[in-house]
């Protein structure tokens, strides 16, 4: 069989698409949408995923968190001192840090102690990293910076826990492609933060617990549990793992936009599923009539599946795409921004899924194509006279 | 020009647009990697623990370290006031027994 006949049987084809035009223009527009809202949240979900993992790579391999009457409370520094001398421990510094909400602009920053500083080399950070006994400086995530109009050397005011203003100059700021990190840190010495959030002497927010082999962090985490009864260990692992889970297919984001358009899809393939028009019953009588085979009608059909669903899946995909890394998925924007005054202004690194894009792509155009041959297959396998006449 | 011709030149544009797009995803995911390093060291010096990504409620800024098992507290996946908040999975109960049983009296 040359390649010709199936050729000619797709220009075929192609006409008879073109006779129901705005039926068909009209299955690909859904079509196309479908594949459109899958991909961008199979591209987003993935991206935010993978972005995650990597920088929390080098994250506190285990926290200590104090719990009094069932939330977070402040935890002692003399517990850091006893769970350094845990086998296995290799290092415990207290965290001192916080929340604060600034009324001017109304938005809620993290507050943060750095008891060391960056390396100069670092390109993501301008200007001095506050360190311990740095009085009066602090160092701002770019998203506080585009709310109070501030930059490196101007001031800012914030209130102190018994009511008196604290004036901070800005000696650094994090770039704006350390958003997804940084965007509403403000970085400065402990002693200002303890000033500020007015912290009582000998307490952290929590404890950071380094140990000499990651693989007996849990053994570790089990031993602070028992020797400290109201604390709360929580492993690196764990972290990584809240990221899996939040960006994962049980997330409500992905799984109620893609419910959505799954069942926009199965309802879609299932009205071809169902059955054919009067007109399309007609057409394969007639063809049958003239004397076409049944594995020419069929063949008919799979290419009719293939140029709609291909041009959808084609469509779809390359505005999926187009939508999350160069219009910044402003469609999802709203519902991932909340309520939140700052919010990062991030460029997700297009880290792409080839399995789950072939996973959509054979959920997606396989069970179309079969959707479009079955039915005529019943039909073409009649009588040509019963179905013309219906 | 026969029509199949359009079909296939529309197709043969789309794979070139999806070659394009795998080549710039290939550099652009190699640039982050790149600079990664510099984010690494910000998450290692300052302690971080969370990403940035929405900042309106405690569980959603830091969804690691939130206390998800406070009694009466809203926690991902609730209905709750903020919208982000039920954009992040609910904690893995499938440990726990949540089967309710009414019975007829």
């Amino acid at each position: 069989m040359s390649a010709d006949k199936h050729i000619n049987i797709l220009d075929f084809t192609i006409q008879s698409l073109l006779r129901r035009k705005f039926k068909n223009a009209g299955i690909i527009l859904v079509f196309s949408f479908v594949i459109f809202i899958a991909g961008s949240i199979l591209f987003l979900s993935y991206s935010f995923k993978r972005e995650a993992v990597l920088i929390l790579k080098d994250a506190p391999e285990l926290i200590v968190q104090r719990t009094l009457a069932g939330r977070h409370e402040l935890i002692p520094e003399k517990y850091a001192e006893i769970i350094a001398r845990f086998p296995g421990v290799s290092d415990v510094s207290p965290r001192y840090w916080g929340y604060y909400y600034d009324s001017l602009v109304k938005a809620n920053y993290t507050v943060i102690s750095a008891d060391r500083s960056l390396q100069t080399s670092n390109r993501l950070f301008r200007g001095q990293m506050p360190g311990e006994g740095d009085f009066g400086n602090a160092a701002i995530g770019r998203g506080i910076a585009r709310a109070r109009f501030i930059d490196i050397g101007d001031d800012v005011s914030l209130i102190a826990a018994d009511g008196k203003v604290m004036d901070f100059r800005i000696a650094g700021i994090f770039e704006s492609e350390s958003e997804l990190l940084t965007s509403d840190l403000i970085v400065m010495s402990r002693q200002d933060l303890s000033r500020l959030f007015g912290f009582p002497g000998g307490v952290a927010t929590d404890l950071s617990v380094s140990v000499s082999n990651e693989t007996e962090a849990p053994v570790i985490a089990r031993k602070i549990r028992d020797r400290f009864p109201d604390t709360r260990p929580i492993l690196r692992s764990e972290i990584l793992r809240t990221y899996d889970a939040v960006f994962g297919w049980r997330s409500g984001l992905i799984l109620t936009l893609f419910a959505g358009a799954m069942i926009a899809f199965i309802i879609l393939a299932w009205d071809k599923a169902t059955g054919l028009s009067a007109e399309e019953k007609k057409e394969i009588g007639i063809l049958k009539a003239i004397g076409w085979e049944t594995s020419d009608i069929l063949e008919i059909k799979f290419w009719e599946g293939l140029v709609i669903s291909l041009t959808s899946f084609l469509t779809g995909i390359i505005l999926a795409y187009l939508h999350v890394y160069f219009l910044g998925a402003s469609l999802f924007a709203p519902a991932l921004k909340g309520w939140s005054v700052i919010y990062p202004e991030f460029r997700l690194a297009p880290f792409i899924n080839m399995y789950q894009i072939a996973t959509l792509m054979s959920l997606t155009v396989i069970p179309y194509i079969a959707s479009t041959i079955i039915p005529s297959w019943k039909a073409s396998i009649t009588d040509p006279d019963e179905v013309v006449r219906g | 020009m026969r029509r199949s011709s359009f079909f296939f030149l529309y197709v043969f544009f789309c794979l070139l647009v999806i070659g394009a797009i795998v080549f710039w995803s290939e550099r652009e995911g190699s640039r982050f990697i790149a600079k990664s390093p510099d984010l690494q060291e910000i998450t290692a010096v300052l302690r971080l623990t969370d990403i940035s990504f929405s900042h309106d409620a405690r569980y959603t800024r830091h969804p690691s370290q939130a206390d998800l098992f406070s009694a009466f507290q809203d926690y991902p996946g609730s209905i709750d006031h903020f919208p982000s908040g039920s954009v992040t999975a609910p904690p893995d109960f499938s440990l726990l027994s949540t089967r309710i049983t009414v019975r007829k009296r």
